[in-house]
């Protein structure tokens, strides 16, 4: 991709981030983008482990028809602790503070993200969020659902509600810093060469994920604070009885709540973008395509929040609006679904681990798209509309397509985070056990949504049983995936072979330094000739390592 | 009861069928696109697997297929989105000769009002083959009322009414279910509806048995009737001339100008309004001076003296 001058494993190596200071000071202070990306990897992994539990307790819960294994209200309480930390504390962070951290400078060739003690303040802003959302569930829980629906929240719940919704107003102050920090850093500090037309297209993702986390945030944060102040101080802005509008507060949580899920997905497709290209060896097809449908689907996301509410009362007119718009949001995505598979043809594919994921997110995503056009188009949605119909769809989008995406990039770039390469032969297998376990677990839930099986209950009517045992049992399945993975990665930490710097003989800038990268990134700034897919050309590094002569290439 | 293994739940309604045709034409559309992007990324990664000396070709740049996907992908979303909004306003028209029935949700349980009088909890009684009319409102958050073998679904809003419609096809026994998380007793609050033959509907309405053990057998109009003398209504709003108040006989449906130059249509959330807060909305030519009865009267009692103003006009109810 670029004549960099310098390579970290061939000149006096330098010392790599992570041995860059063994103490807690060293870690808890850092300013460095990639030690403050692992801090956010080690949070999020509490919390993703934290709603998995809450999922395990209200899966076992829906076994049989009656409630007896859960109260009602601790059922309620699970399913929204499984909601916001979930959404809030893992997903929302996942990849744009885990991934998008370590690896933007790097790709940009970039010392570090633009303005660094924002970025650690950013992860002491999210712990403190992470804290007080966590407090209101070991003082006692939250029952309101993760949408804090009005005007339930705000004056009928009997749960730590302020405690929560404060919680997620803060963490949202964070993913504000981080997004604020890759767009001025992708726009102010790439290198030498580096046009916007040779970016990775992750860059391109998160950049348009930044654009929605600045414009989106702001107003889930307004809404949030109107719960406070009519529950808090007994404002009428929701509750009829206090001369407020209940429906109010469904059209400000989804302004942002709608494209919040491409806040969440967005990164996802980036990620695929880059190792689909990679595992293909082929340059990806209609690069401009895909990297301008990321920004299309970051505007057009922002005016399609009113189909979540089609039966909420509002205007019918309204919600044939909604709808129309909707259905433009497709059209990008599907192309870039037919630009991925596209990059596969005449490639020279092979099938490591995160080339499995990135197959798991192309099968999962296109059901969670497919699905989504049951639920844009009226009459049908009108039935659907909160049923595990929508439960399983956001599940195929945000797991199917977030998760699935998340772990793909976890295992392409672990050899470039951690310097050792996690087991090949688990990482296939864990990634097959997730898939198949997360279709025995989503599969049935459109059927039973079809059949009425309304979402959010705690006892249900016989005849649904068998598929929610169908279901509990494939989530017993996809939960031992996780187990394995989450352990062969640990064990990797300690006694994964060593890294190459580039194992994947990738062309992107980040496999041009060192794994792991040293502190700076690069000893000296790289200059960029052609942009992160040039299979058909060799790999700087690649050439260093052959022909073992680091002076033959400067700037 | 189908099974739940069955492509289709039962339908039971008018625009069951119609729903039903939409949600097969997605299922083949989704069907179609799997297995063609499942057969091509089976065949790519076969044919162009990894092999030693075979190097992978350049895409060029060309945006042939993405226009020709773009345009194939806007033609089906049209359709649908046609079809979809076609059927929908549809289903939330109700046709004139509905028989209205008044739901008020609370948590958790669902009232039903019918036109002749009959109270039912969590029950719903219907004839077959007539448009029921359900107009709803709640006393506490937001409910939604739910009949999946009828395809329908509308939430149910405090402080306003909401309106669901549907004509049932089918004698027999459906679930209904609340549908937005309404508290802890949320899977609690629902029900049946019996759809019946209209004899013996008839038979049910003239009931050997009281759903509820000595509620009145007396119409809503008659108990609004009731209410408006009990509230003193009459002494402002007798339609004598020179009343304080407006005559109500022929309010409803008619409209209204107020002091502030606005005018609006005397609809139900608005005969709902002036009973319980009479000072937001003052009529041309009154002073404002009725008395705010937030809190004094319920949502049923409201649903009644409505009943009673509708009489006034000699409508249906």
């Amino acid at each position: 991709m670029s004549e960099a001058s310098t390579n970290a494993t061939a000149t006096a190596a330098p010392k790599s981030y992570l041995d860059d200071g063994s103490t807690i000071r060293s870690w808890l202070l850092t300013i460095d983008h990639k030690r403050i990306a692992i801090l956010y990897l080690i949070s999020i992994t509490i919390f993703f482990a934290l709603g998995a539990f809450a999922a395990a307790a209200f899966r076992l819960e829906l076994l049989t028809p009656q409630g007896d294994f859960l109260s009602a209200e601790t059922y309620n309480k699970f399913f929204t602790m499984h909601g916001i930390v979930m959404i809030f504390f893992f997903l929302l962070p996942s990849i744009p503070a885990v991934m998008g951290n370590f690896l933007i400078p790097i790709m940009i060739g970039a010392k570090d993200m633009a303005f660094p003690r924002l970025n650690l303040l950013s992860w002491y802003v999210f712990m403190a969020g992470a804290g007080l959302a966590i407090s209101a569930i070991i003082a006692g829980g939250v029952d309101t659902g993760w949408t804090f629906y009005t005007p339930y929240s705000s004056m009928y719940a009997n749960s730590h509600v302020i405690l929560a919704v404060t919680g997620a107003f803060i963490a949202g102050f964070s993913s504000i810093m981080t997004g604020l920090n890759i767009i001025v850093t992708v726009q102010k500090m790439r290198a030498p060469g580096l046009t916007w037309f040779r970016l990775p297209l992750f860059v391109w993702s998160m950049y348009a994920t930044s654009l929605v986390v600045l414009l989106g945030t702001p107003v889930v944060a307004i809404s949030l604070a109107m719960i406070f102040v009519e529950r808090f101080l007994g404002f009428g802005i929701f509750d009829p009885a206090l001369g407020g509008d209940p429906v109010l507060f469904q059209h400000i949580f989804w302004f942002y709540s709608h494209p919040a899920v491409y806040i969440m997905i967005l990164p996802s497709m980036g990620v695929i973008s880059e190792v689909i290209a990679c595992f293909s060896r082929r340059r990806v097809y209609g690069y401009t395509f895909v990297a301008f449908s990321s920004l299309a689907i970051a505007v057009i996301g922002f005016f399609v929040w009113g189909h979540h509410m089609f039966v909420s009362g509002q205007s019918a007119y309204a919600g044939v609006i909604f709808s129309f718009l909707t259905f433009f949001v497709a059209i990008p995505t599907a192309i870039k679904i037919i630009n991925w598979i596209m990059t596969m043809h005449k490639g020279s594919i092979s099938f490591d681990a995160p080339m499995l994921y990135a197959f798991g997110f192309l099968g999962l995503f296109l059901v969670g798209g497919l699905t989504g056009l049951f639920l844009s188009t009226m009459a049908t949605d009108v039935h659907l509309h909160d049923t595990y119909f929508v439960v399983s769809h956001f599940h195929y989008v945000m797991v199917g397509g977030g998760v699935m995406g998340f772990f793909a990039a976890l295992h392409y770039w672990w050899p470039k985070m951690m310097g050792r390469m996690y087991p090949e032969g688990w990482a296939k297998f864990a990634a097959i056990v997730i898939f198949i376990g997360f279709n025995l677990t989503f599969l049935p839930q459109f059927q039973m949504g079809y059949h009425g099986m309304p979402r959010r209950y705690h006892a249900y009517a016989p005849e649904f049983q068998i598929m929610h045992v169908m279901s509990t049992a494939g989530a017993s399945v996809m939960g031992a995936g996780y187990l394995t993975m989450f352990s062969y990665l640990i064990w990797s930490l300690f006694k994964g072979k060593k890294a190459s710097a580039n194992p994947w003989d990738s062309r992107g800038l980040e496999w041009e330094t060192a794994c792991p990268p040293p502190t700076h990134n690069f000893l000296e700034t790289p200059v960029v000739t052609q942009d992160a897919y040039s299979f058909d050309l060799p790999s700087v590094t690649c050439v260093l390592e052959k022909k073992d002569k680091p002076e033959e290439h400067r700037v | 009861m189908k099974s739940v293994f069955s492509l289709l739940p039962e339908q039971a309604s008018t625009v069951a069928g119609q729903v039903d045709a939409i949600y097969l034409f997605l299922v083949a559309v989704s069907i179609f696109c799997m297995i063609f992007a499942g057969l091509l990324v089976l065949v790519f990664s076969i044919r162009y697997r990894r092999r030693a000396g075979v190097e992978s070709e350049q895409p060029h740049e060309d945006s042939r297929l993405e226009i020709f996907a773009g345009v194939c992908m806007l033609v089906l979303l049209m359709t649908l989105f046609g079809w979809g909004a076609k059927v929908y306003f549809h289903s939330v028209r109700p046709p004139a000769d509905a028989m209205e029935i008044m739901v008020t949700g609370k948590q958790w349980m669902w009232k039903l009002q019918h036109p002749q009088g009959k109270r039912e909890i969590n029950e719903l009684h219907v004839p077959v083959g007539r448009p029921i009319q359900l107009t709803m409102t709640s006393e506490d958050v937001i409910h939604s009322f739910f009949i999946p073998a009828f395809r329908i679904k509308q939430d149910v809003l405090p402080g306003r009414y909401t309106r669901l419609w549907f004509e049932a096809t089918k004698v027999g026994k459906y679930h209904l279910f609340c549908a937005e998380y309404c508290g802890t007793e949320h899977s609690m609050m629902g029900g049946w509806v019996t759809v019946m033959t209209p004899a013996d509907y008839e038979r049910w309405l003239g009931g050997e048995v009281a759903p509820i053990a000595g509620a009145p057998q007396e119409t809503p109009a008659q108990l609004g009737e009731k209410l408006f003398a009990q509230l003193g209504c009459t002494a402002c709003h007798s339609g004598a001339p020179g009343s304080l108040g407006p005559d109500l006989a022929g309010l409803p449906g008619s409209t209204v100008k107020f002091t502030d130059g606005t005018q609006a249509v005397a609809d139900d959330d608005y005969l709902r309004e002036s009973i319980l807060d009479a000072q937001t909305h003052i009529v041309e030519g009154y002073l404002p001076v009725m008395p705010v009865f937030r809190g004094t009267v319920n949502e049923d009692q409201v649903i009644q003296l409505i009943a009673y103003i509708k009489s006034l006009s000699g409508g249906a109810h």
